[in-house]
């Protein structure tokens, strides 16, 4: 495996061409760095090795040392190269000093040829219903290695065709290939030992152990390391072909760990997320829950129209109400760890202009050390370096209650967070009048005087902190709902209706402002954001004491 | 390239009074007149549908009454307009059918867009989309332009099939239900 | 019955112009329904197709033999065309001048009318023309006169539409009509230089042009001329392959882009007007008008002889309305500047090297 610290390069011979590749890389990683494809099934960046599935066979060779001198042995004025009788496996190997492969020699490509017409034998050909069509490598290196027809006359094996493994997969047998990459997923990274291979020679079958079931938090990652079509995801199984979904790179909003994620939409509706490869974040990996969030754009309880005293109204109104009820004075101003670092800073904004407090409360919840962690909000640390806060999230809001009580805030600006939830009953909401930026028809919503609908971060963009400082972006990847505007140009509307003038609410000035205002994000913008995120200097709130233990990339700060 | 210049003839007395030229083609015109009419009395007469004729795009059946398309979506991703719109579903599992697992829970066409180029018929691996002998689609809204599933079995009704391949498979399957150990 | 029909024929009181002014309306307004008619069957013809043959009545395709030969010759189709006409919406752009927007299909149309009351169809007994308005010594000239204000029609349409394909088209309507009417008026004039020989006291008189033809037709005496008036009436009267104001493939419909409906169908019809003036006088001073064929005498005598007189003229005319269509479907458009070119630097010098040469001939050899 690669390791953290800068590697050394060293010479690799490809087909007679030299590259510098790092030294002791996996060769099939090695070989993907400059560019080269070696076909591969089992092997996984991210697992171990297992070499099972023969597909990645080349031929290997080093200069030939005399015995006696140790001296290179040369042949027409070039050292002679010692090349190995057989054919070996590119994923076993880790590239050496003065390393010669063959790819496209006729040896390899009959070996591949040959691994690809077994791999066929029994395999069902079903592409036309199969899910894995268009992401399937057995039909991409069918087609690129394949020999084009079929030799074999006798009859296939007819396997079982769905079998549920668990709540959330279920298994076709037929198309399995036996790379073994799912049965090393659970027992390597989700640590739960479930999945395994029984019968021998062409009845050879992936199952669950007796009595046992795929019902980890994790076993949706079985589906999409799957190379074939044989592990599908239940919910995704026949919904849509692959090629007609759109991919935008996003980020799971299921805690602070920020993982990385494809989102697949089509037309304004979203089919599936996978993961999105980040190794400092969450490697290939999210958790089956992280895939769940898809459900609230079209949640039966969702807000997608303004609401003025209960009743619908257009959304102009709706802010010339809330703008009014906002101008009132003795404002607090509930801040959201669900808000993106651009609409906490206009909110930071909002409350400097009306000397309101503000609250961020915490959502807790239980972690598993892999990629869900204690603090259940994706951006914590966004409301802090936004200047939102400058304390740990706050466990209820008990203090704004008081404060509710004491008559010292009579008007309430609430975004994304049902405070109903934190300490404040319908008795106390009462006493104050209260605009609500939410995404659910919940009772908060129900005590607000105004609701405005925000959008879910599938339909709007922008940049999440993460529990290790490092902000990441995500873009928007369908429209919201008809008659809406990003959580931005609502905030900005309302900041303008108290200051009086209207607010810029575009990525470009907001992260002007935030870099002119915060030194840790100083020379940073959005274009400045690389795909796989970048750290910033956390060490100001070194000493607040943050919920998150240690998770599958993140260890917490050991306190001095 | 080498450019060459053609030198043009000049005209004649006669061409250029441009009356012979004339006077030729109200001769070709002429001759016209005297020759029969090509045209057909249409809903009275129809035209020899000739074979390979690529007319409205159609679903069939095979011979045993099972739908042949599988909703693979090939045809909507192929198509070049647009026109044709699958809603994917799965065959439940006490049908037949159900070895063959997926079918279109919806499959509609829209005949206002199909350009009639016969790609969907050219990409289908089921075989199950026929540009057939049916050429004249009409309606008088819309919405009556779209042919839904049930419209394009009725178009297409079944076509004879050579390979059978679900029927083998699931007899294949049967036969070895149990029986290899 | 005799006297009444003689009455019909030859009086001058008013009630009789008046009644003989209906009757030629109705008509020329059949001919030019039938004129469409004969295009939509020869253009069909000549393009292998059938043309109309499909429109008919319910108690005309009861008649035996005769209700399928109505229906398949397409009888009836100009009736349903006319129909059509009436009862479509009659659209009116809001960016046009309205007054002349409404008033230029009734300019196109009454000169092509009006000018009709001056042909004689025939000669009655008495030895005067069967004409609305007999005997005028001016008759030709007048013609021109009045047929040349159709182009006001086609201007102010042009221009009250308010639309650059329509006034493009008016003008040049109007410039091919200027450019025309020199060499069409020089062409005719050895005509009558060859019918009022010294002596005589024809002036510009139609019924002595065609009786200067008894023997001899003037297209053979006078072929250049001939010919020069001919491709002439087929600017003047803009039909193919002379058909700028319209051209449909460059200015869209020309100067009735605008229009639709009833007020389209009265510029049709004023083409068709001016079609079948342009072919009477044609007929008149070059094939010999009703005289049937150059040799042969008159046949039958005093009302007989009129009305086969009347037949052999509306003969001719329908094959000269076929020649119009014929040549239509046959040469395609010219370019506007060939249009120009063949107006002014050949048509009028031939025109004027006629006039002279026959002025020559009879002034020296005659």
């Amino acid at each position: 495996m690669v390791t953290d610290n800068k590697p050394s390069l060293v010479a690799l011979n490809v087909d007679g061409v030299e590259y510098q590749v790092s030294a002791g890389a996996n060769l099939v990683d090695a070989l993907a760095s400059i560019g080269k494809e070696v076909p591969h099934y089992c092997y996984h960046p991210k697992l171990t090795v297992a070499g099972n599935c023969r597909m990645c066979l080349v031929e290997l060779g080093s200069p030939l040392r005399d015995r006696a001198t140790n001296e290179l042995v040369m042949e027409n004025g070039k050292p002679k190269i010692g090349w190995q009788p057989k054919p070996a496996i590119a994923c076993a190997t880790n590239v050496s000093p003065g390393l010669h492969v063959r790819l496209d020699s006729p040896t390899v490509k009959a070996c591949r040829e040959g691994v690809t017409e077994m791999l066929l034998l029994n395999h069902p050909l079903d592409c036309p219903i199969c899910d894995q069509a268009g992401e399937c490598k057995l039909q991409e290196f069918s087609a690129e290695y394949g020999r084009g027809y079929s030799r074999y006359v006798d009859e296939k094996n007819a396997k079982p065709k769905h079998t549920k493994l668990g709540p959330r997969v279920t298994l076709d047998d037929e198309r399995c290939i036996l790379c073994s990459r799912c049965v090393r997923f659970c027992n390597e990274v989700a640590k739960d030992p479930v999945l395994g291979f029984v019968n021998r020679g062409s009845y050879n079958t992936l199952t669950c152990f007796p009595g046992r079931e795929l019902t980890n938090n994790y076993s949706l990652n079985t589906v999409d390391i799957c190379p074939v079509g044989a592990l599908t995801s239940t919910d995704f199984r026949f919904k849509m072909r692959v090629w007609f979904l759109k991919q935008t790179s996003s980020i799971c909003t299921e805690s602070s760990t920020g993982v990385n994620t494809t989102v697949w939409s089509r037309e304004g509706k979203i089919y599936r997320i996978t993961p999105r490869r980040n190794d400092a974040v969450n490697d290939t990996w999210m958790s089956d829950s992280g895939r769940e969030i898809l459900r609230e754009v079209d949640a039966a309880h969702r807000i997608t129209a303004p609401q003025v005293r209960g009743a619908a109204a257009d959304l102009e109104s709706a802010l010339t109400t809330a703008g009014e009820i906002l101008r009132a004075g003795a404002v607090g101003v509930v801040g959201s760890g669900h808000q993106t670092i651009e609409e906490q800073r206009l909110l930071t904004h909002f409350t400097q202009a009306t000397q309101a407090k503000a609250y961020v409360p915490a959502r807790a919840g239980s972690a598993d050390g892999l990629l869900i962690s204690e603090d259940r909000t994706p951006n914590f640390r966004g409301a802090l370096l936004a200047g939102l806060t400058n304390r740990a999230a706050d466990r209820d809001l008990s203090v704004l209650k008081a404060d509710i009580d004491a008559g010292r805030v009579r008007t309430l600006l609430v975004c994304r967070e049902d405070v109903t939830t934190l300490g404040l009953d319908a008795t106390t909401l009462a006493k104050v009048r209260m605009v609500y930026l939410g995404l659910h028809n919940d009772a908060t919503a129900k005590a607000a005087e105004v609701v405005l609908p925000a959008l879910s971060v599938f339909e709007r963009s922008g940049h999440f902190v993460n529990c290790q400082f490092r902000v990441q972006s995500f873009v928007r990847a369908i429209p919201g709902p008809v008659g809406t505007l990003p959580d931005v140009a609502i905030l900005a509307r309302l900041l303008g209706s108290v200051t009086g003038q209207p607010a810029a609410f575009d990525a470009d000035s907001l992260w002007k402002d935030l870099a002119a205002k915060q030194p840790a994000l100083a020379d940073l913008s959005p274009s400045k954001v690389p795909s796989d995120g970048v750290i910033v200097d956390g060490s100001a709130w070194a000493n607040l004491s943050f919920p998150e233990g240690k998770l599958l990339k993140f260890a917490p700060a050991t306190k001095a | 390239m080498a450019v060459k210049v053609l030198e043009r003839r000049p005209l004649s007395f006669w061409e250029r009074t441009y009356l012979p030229q004339v006077l030729g083609g109200l001769r070709v015109t002429w001759r016209n007149i005297l020759r029969p009419s090509v045209t057909l009395q249409y809903p009275e007469q129809r035209p020899t549908i000739p074979k390979g004729y690529r007319g409205v795009p159609t679903l069939v059946r095979d011979p045993n009454g099972r739908e042949k398309c599988v909703s693979c979506q090939l045809c909507e991703f192929i198509c070049p307009p647009k026109a044709i719109r699958i809603t994917p579903g799965e065959i439940p599992a006490t049908a037949e059918t159900a070895h063959v697992e997926k079918a279109p829970k919806e499959f509609e066409i829209n005949m206002l867009r199909c350009i009639y180029c016969g790609l969907c018929q050219e990409v289908c691996p089921e075989e199950a989309i026929w540009l057939q002998n049916q050429y004249s689609m009409t309606g008088t809204t819309r919405a009556e332009m779209v042919n839904n599933k049930a419209r394009l079995y009725e178009l297409g009704g079944t076509l004879p099939d050579s390979h059978f391949k679900w029927d083998h498979k699931k007899a294949e399957s049967e036969r070895q239900a149990g029986g290899h150990h | 019955m005799e006297n009444l029909l003689n009455d019909l024929l030859t009086s001058s009181g008013l009630i009789f112009v008046g009644v003989r002014g209906v009757i030629l309306i109705g008509i020329v307004m059949t001919i030019a329904g039938y004129a469409v008619l004969l295009e939509r069957k020869a253009s069909a013809w000549i393009q292998g197709r059938l043309g109309p043959n499909r429109t008919t009545l319910p108690f005309v395709s009861w008649i035996p033999l005769i209700g399928p030969f109505l229906r398949l010759g397409g009888f009836i189709q100009p009736a349903a065309d006319g129909g059509k006409f009436l009862f479509k919406e009659e659209p009116m752009p809001s960016h046009v001048r309205k007054i002349y927007y409404v008033l230029a299909p009734i300019v196109a149309l009454a000169p092509a009318l009006a000018t009709i009351a001056m042909l004689p169809f025939a000669l009655l007994p008495d030895g005067t023309a069967l004409a609305l308005c007999k005997g005028a010594d001016v008759g030709v000239l007048l013609m021109f006169a009045v047929s040349s204000l159709g182009v006001y029609g086609i201007a102010l349409a042009g221009w009250s539409s308010n639309n650059k394909f329509s006034f493009l088209g008016a003008v040049r309507g109007s410039a091919q009509l200027i450019s025309y009417e020199l060499a069409m008026g020089l062409a005719v004039l050895p005509v009558f230089l060859i019918a009022s020989a010294p002596g005589s006291d024809h002036g510009l008189n139609l019924t002595a042009i065609v009786a200067s033809q008894e023997g001899l037709w003037n297209i053979i005496r006078q072929p250049l001329a001939g010919l020069v008036f001919l491709v002439c009436i087929f600017a003047e009267t803009n039909r193919h392959p002379f058909d700028m104001p319209e051209s449909e493939t460059d200015l869209v419909g020309g100067f009735h882009t605008e229009y639709g409906a009833f007020k389209f169908g009265l510029f049709f019809v004023a083409e068709y007007g001016h079609m079948i003036i342009g072919s009477s006088l044609f007929i008149l001073m070059f094939l010999g008008g009703w005289h049937i064929l150059p040799g042969i005498p008159q046949i039958g005598t005093g009302i007989i002889a009129t009305l086969i007189g009347l037949g052999t003229f509306f003969t001719k005319l329908v094959l000269f309305l076929f020649f119009f269509v014929w040549v239509r479907w046959t040469i395609p458009r010219f370019r506007y500047d060939q249009v120009m070119r063949l107006g002014w630097n050949v048509l009028l010098p031939l025109a004027v090297a006629n006039l002279v040469l026959t002025f020559i001939y009879y002034a020296y050899a005659g």
